[in-house]
């Protein structure tokens, strides 16, 4: 594949800024709220004021929901450059390419990207998973599986039963990412839920969707933040180290799960395999995961699918993984498991990845004395369905 | 609530107590849901057709949370993903047994609900 442009694209943008408005738990914070508040923290964090930013990028909620067009007026911007791309989750991960294209290409030079929702104490942005309107509901699978009463946890739970039986993956096993999260969770002052948890808390916590248990689903979160996207030149002049993207591919695998084509392999495997030979790097370079945290299930797919490990090997390789001093620590803050996770975590994958290029943050886990070098961002939304892996690194 | 765009003899045919499914014409490749699209090569010469109702447990989940209305007092359910004899798979639910009776691989046979809306296939074990 010939990724030219966006190879030109990444060596001239950089990543200069990037912040959280608050989470988990923002009773008067509003989803609009949280887009403004994340935008300034994340122009202060290296030094922009809105008067700078000609390019805004958030996933689109439609004309009646908010929307660039109409964030960009509230804010007092005239962008020359908007995007509402909504792919679930991981649509943050999927705005830095495009992104990097518009301010590569000349058509902002400091686009922000932002994101809010307030999936607890607003009660909305979370249909489908346990709650919501009435069925059925939605466009192609989502209205077809809502026939048979799936719940997004069901449709996750649907691929770790298939897991299960194809490798002999086992509870504990996903259990050990869920142990992992709350490991990191229990250094993050903000972290929904903090006290360390026990592989045996996860197996002998309720039910959901089996083999799904309570611990093995993300906490329902209200939060937001935003990052920052301009010229690599204009990255010298700014307050904080620059990230530079290096790779980066994005594919959309199905919409519902029952169109999933293989229940144990994502289009990870596929955006995994584009955004390392764009960046000239393989598995073992990565020095720290920001890996979409909605089940524990999902972590396992994207190990096995990034290759991190072989196909069904993801059992033996959480057990040894995954936690700040080892191999490969993921979802430094706590992640969706035990952190925040709003309804769409993939804006907090991308702080997260800043901050750990940068080294900042302690006593939230940093997992190399003055930064990874090479940090990889996954994002998934949906039902396994849109996959978009990114790869950072410092500046130059 | 109504049914998607062209999924009217679908559920016409369930009514009928008979399972449809989409065949091309052109590449006699099955599929589900119906579309007006063949996904396998692009042709819009798709056919109903009565599948075998037959078919076998490609991966399932016992589903013990569930608030959506109607769903809230069935739990804990079994919903299920099936094969097809014909080849497409279909999400539905395994009835009339003990959730922890499913398998991976069980040999299932359609049956046929009345949801209100909708009739629904539905499978059970054989």
């Amino acid at each position: 594949m010939d990724n030219q442009l966006l190879k030109d694209a990444f060596e001239r943008t950089r990543i200069v800024g990037a912040a959280v408005s608050d989470y988990p738990l923002t009773p008067d914070m509003s989803e609009l709220d949280h887009h403004v508040v994340g935008i300034r923290n994340a122009l202060a964090d290296c030094g922009l004021s809105l008067r700078d930013v000609d390019g805004l990028i958030i996933a689109s909620g439609g004309f009646g929901g908010l929307n660039p067009m109409g964030l960009a007026e509230y804010l007092g911007l005239r962008p020359t450059f908007v995007d509402g791309l909504s792919v679930g989750g991981s649509s943050f991960v999927y705005h830095a390419a495009r992104a990097a294209l518009a301010v590569g290409t000349g058509l902002c030079e400091v686009a922000v990207v932002a994101m809010g929702q307030t999936g607890k104490s607003g009660g909305r942005g979370m249909r489908g998973f346990g709650g919501g309107g009435p069925p059925p509901q939605g466009f192609g699978s989502f209205f077809w599986d809502s026939l048979a009463g799936v719940p997004l946890i069901g449709a996750y739970a649907l691929a770790a039963r298939r897991h299960m039986y194809e490798f002999g993956t086992t509870s504990e096993d996903l259990a050990e990412i869920a142990v992992a999260a709350r490991y990191h969770a229990s250094m993050n002052p903000k972290a929904q839920y903090r006290d360390p948890i026990t592989v045996d808390d996860v197996l002998n916590s309720r039910w959901v969707a089996e083999p799904l248990h309570l611990l093995d689903c993300c906490v329902v979160s209200d939060g937001g933040g935003a990052y920052v996207v301009t010229t690599a030149d204009r990255a010298k002049d700014l307050r904080k180290p620059a990230v530079q993207m290096l790779g980066y591919g994005e594919r959309v695998g199905h919409a519902g799960i029952g169109q999933m084509p293989d229940f144990t392999q994502t289009a990870a495997a596929d955006t995994g395999k584009v955004a390392f030979e764009m960046a000239g790097l393989k598995p073992g370079d990565i020095e720290c995961g920001e890996l979409y945290d909605s089940f524990t299930i999902t972590v396992m797919l994207l190990l096995e699918d990034l290759g991190f490990c072989e196909k069904g090997e993801g059992g033996a390789f959480v057990r040894e993984h995954l936690r700040v001093g080892g191999p490969l620590p993921i979802n430094t803050d706590g992640g969706g498991l035990s952190a925040v996770h709003p309804g769409m975590r993939g804006m907090f994958l991308m702080t997260e990845a800043v901050r750990q290029i940068r080294g900042e943050g302690a006593p939230l886990a940093v997992a190399k004395e003055g930064g990874v070098d090479t940090c990889l961002v996954h994002g998934v939304g949906g039902q396994l369905s849109s996959h978009a892996t990114l790869i950072v690194g410092k500046d130059g | 609530m109504g049914a998607p765009e062209g999924s009217d003899e679908f559920f016409d045919g369930a009514r009928d107590g008979r399972l449809l499914i989409q065949r091309c014409v052109d590449c006699d490749d099955y599929q589900f849901y119906p579309r007006q699209v063949c996904v396998h090569c692009d042709s819009t010469n798709v056919e109903w057709v009565q599948a075998s109702g037959r078919g076998t447990v490609h991966t399932f989940t016992v589903i013990h949370q569930q608030g959506m209305p109607g769903w809230r007092d069935e739990t804990p359910f079994v919903a299920a993903v099936i094969d097809l004899e014909e080849g497409p798979r279909m999400t539905s639910n395994v009835i009339e047994c003990a959730p922890t009776d499913v398998r991976i691989g069980a040999s299932v046979e359609v049956t046929f609900v009345d949801e209100g809306p909708f009739v629904l296939p539905r499978f059970k074990l054989v």
